[in-house]
């Protein structure tokens, strides 16, 4: 096993007084694909997003516990969220590239940090691309707007988007649930790929996708982490009753 | 009495309401155009009034009525934007303050025009101005006294709603994706706000500015106190200086003119070449939002 990326401690968080994930503990290891399923509700998106503190911009949330990245509690006052989640990247359910060029997409990040060199972002715009496999398929329309390209090109324009600011870590709340098989397998095909560089960490409702795409599989329910453990495993050997009930398919 | 027979006399009402409101504004611009159109030529539009004001054109009161526009937008627009990012972007929805401000938003949206007016008098010019005076000019009368600023101000405190009501509907429209999606490549909040919501946000902005400047162009009252002038022999050279505005000139043509019989003519082009601005005005305005909403959806 690698060496462990994110580290989470008791995490519970509230929205008002309705408690909706409940002393999470987990380790989620560096530079693998690490999924979390359940059904819906189960608090398993809710978790992705504390892990980019995504959830500050939600009136009414209130969270406990720890979470470590590289050693560091991300919940800690002193912590510049703004650099955080340049460190965390998110790749949401619904594409949503910005109403703007395929080019000022991916130069987005770099720009708000203060890039704005033509030679270097263009270095950055192809290398991004090339490494969310589309390069190929939007290098002659580069300045075309984005909105333009179909939806799993779009959610890919998303992964290079955020691939940008050299991110260490991707989050992606179930990333192919609005796509086709061919886009959602491009989707899948790239995870691969990324895992060698980044720490992924994907909510999906598609226990396939789990199993075809993961390392580790974490399985929630009504806020509860039930059971986390090797893919291979919880696929085929789980520990736990509830666990070996969902996939396969009696409840959820 | 029948349920049919009361179901077919409300069904007649609605009929006679839609009817008598399509009348009425098919007799304005009937009456309008039928008394102005004849009139209505380009030694009208571009010379200054003659002979006592009775013949000649409107161009001093046109070109006023540009300038005051322009100076207020230039006042309304980024206030009322930024108010408007407040309220749709900082503003909790249960934030006391933001409740505060958007009855005081509504509240000044019904205040008459005329007391808009009153209180540009007494803040602008008798106030502000008369300090400017005092402190800038040794006392000399300059700012204290009506000019093309002051109403032009005043009238952006009248449209200052206008402008936040349309830029925070179409700052609302800017779905939270687009935020998030910036927030997560670490964009901090105003980032997000200059380069995803407000880019976003230009057509609300502009239909905000539109209907603004439409509902200034026409209004009266604020400028009556404020920098309206009846006759003037130079278009406004400064800040200071008094302007001719068109609803002011319908006004004053039509009950403080020596011979009002011999100026009606130019009365009905005056309102005409008003009516033809704030409907045109107000015709891209509602084009704008249309197709803000189309999108929004």
């Amino acid at each position: 096993m690698n060496n462990i990326k994110v580290k989470v401690k008791d995490l519970s968080l509230r929205y008002g007084t309705n408690l909706a994930l409940k002393n999470i503990t987990m380790d989620i290891p560096e530079k693998m694909v690490t999924a979390f399923i359940g059904p819906s509700g189960c608090g398993k998106s809710t978790f992705l997003r504390t892990l980019n503190r995504m959830n500050d911009l939600i009136d009414n949330v209130t969270i406990e516990g720890e979470v470590y990245i590289d050693n560091i509690n991300i919940y800690d006052k002193n912590i510049d969220v703004v650099n955080l989640r340049k460190k965390v990247g998110m790749i949401f359910q619904k594409s949503n590239p910005f109403a703007k060029s395929v080019y000022e997409n991916i130069a987005f990040g770099p720009r708000i940090n203060g890039i704005s060199q033509k030679s270097v972002l263009d270095e950055i715009v192809e290398r991004s691309l090339k490494q969310a496999a589309i390069w190929d398929e939007v290098k002659d329309r580069l300045f075309n707007s984005a909105l333009s390209l179909s939806g799993g090109q779009q959610q890919r324009i998303c992964i290079a988007r955020s691939l940008a600011v050299n991110p260490d870590i991707i989050l992606m709340d179930e990333p192919a649930s609005a796509l086709d098989p061919i886009s959602t397998a491009k989707i899948e095909e790239l995870i691969h790929e990324l895992k060698q560089d980044y720490t992924i960490i994907i909510v999906t409702h598609n226990m396939q996708q789990a199993a075809r795409t993961s390392d580790l599989t974490a399985l929630f329910y009504m806020g509860d982490l039930v059971e986390m453990n090797k893919t291979e495993i919880i696929f085929s050997n789980p520990a736990k009753k509830q666990t070996e009930d969902y996939i396969s398919g009696r409840f959820g | 009495m029948n349920r049919n027979v009361k179901d077919t006399i409300f069904e007649g009402l609605t009929g006679i309401s839609v009817l008598l409101i399509i009348f009425i504004i098919v007799s304005i611009l009937a009456i309008t155009i039928v008394g102005g159109w004849p009139n209505l030529n380009w030694t009208f539009l571009s010379e200054f009034p003659k002979d006592g004001m009775t013949k000649g054109g409107i161009f001093p009161a046109i070109v006023g009525t540009a300038v005051m526009t322009i100076i207020m937008a230039i006042a309304a627009v980024p206030f009322g934007v930024i108010t408007a990012i407040y309220l749709a972007e900082y503003a909790s929805e249960k934030s006391v303050i933001a409740k505060i401000i958007r009855f005081a938003v509504k509240t000044l949206a019904v205040v008459p025009s005329i007391i808009f007016g009153l209180f540009g008098l007494g803040f602008f010019i008798g106030f502000i101005g008369k300090n400017m005076d005092g402190l800038l000019n040794g006392g000399e009368l300059r700012w204290g006294q009506p000019n093309i600023l002051w109403a032009s101000l005043t009238m952006a405190l009248l449209t200052l709603p206008v402008v936040i009501v349309s830029v925070e509907e179409a700052i609302r429209t800017i779905p939270r994706e687009m935020r998030e999606a910036s927030l997560a490549l670490g964009a901090t909040k105003w980032q997000t706000i200059r380069k995803v919501v407000l880019p976003g946000s230009v057509s609300g902005i502009l239909t905000g500015t539109i209907l603004a400047v439409s509902r200034g162009a026409g209004e009266v009252a604020p400028i009556l106190f404020t920098g309206a002038a009846y006759f003037l022999s130079n278009l406004p050279h400064s800040l200071s200086d008094q302007f001719m505005s068109l609803g002011y000139h319908i006004y004053i043509m039509s009950t403080q003119s020596s011979n009002v019989d011999a100026t009606q003519p130019i009365q009905f082009a005056t309102t005409l070449v008003l009516l033809l601005l704030t409907f045109s005005l107000n015709a891209v305005a509602v084009t704008l939002r249309y197709r803000i909403r189309k999108k929004a959806k």
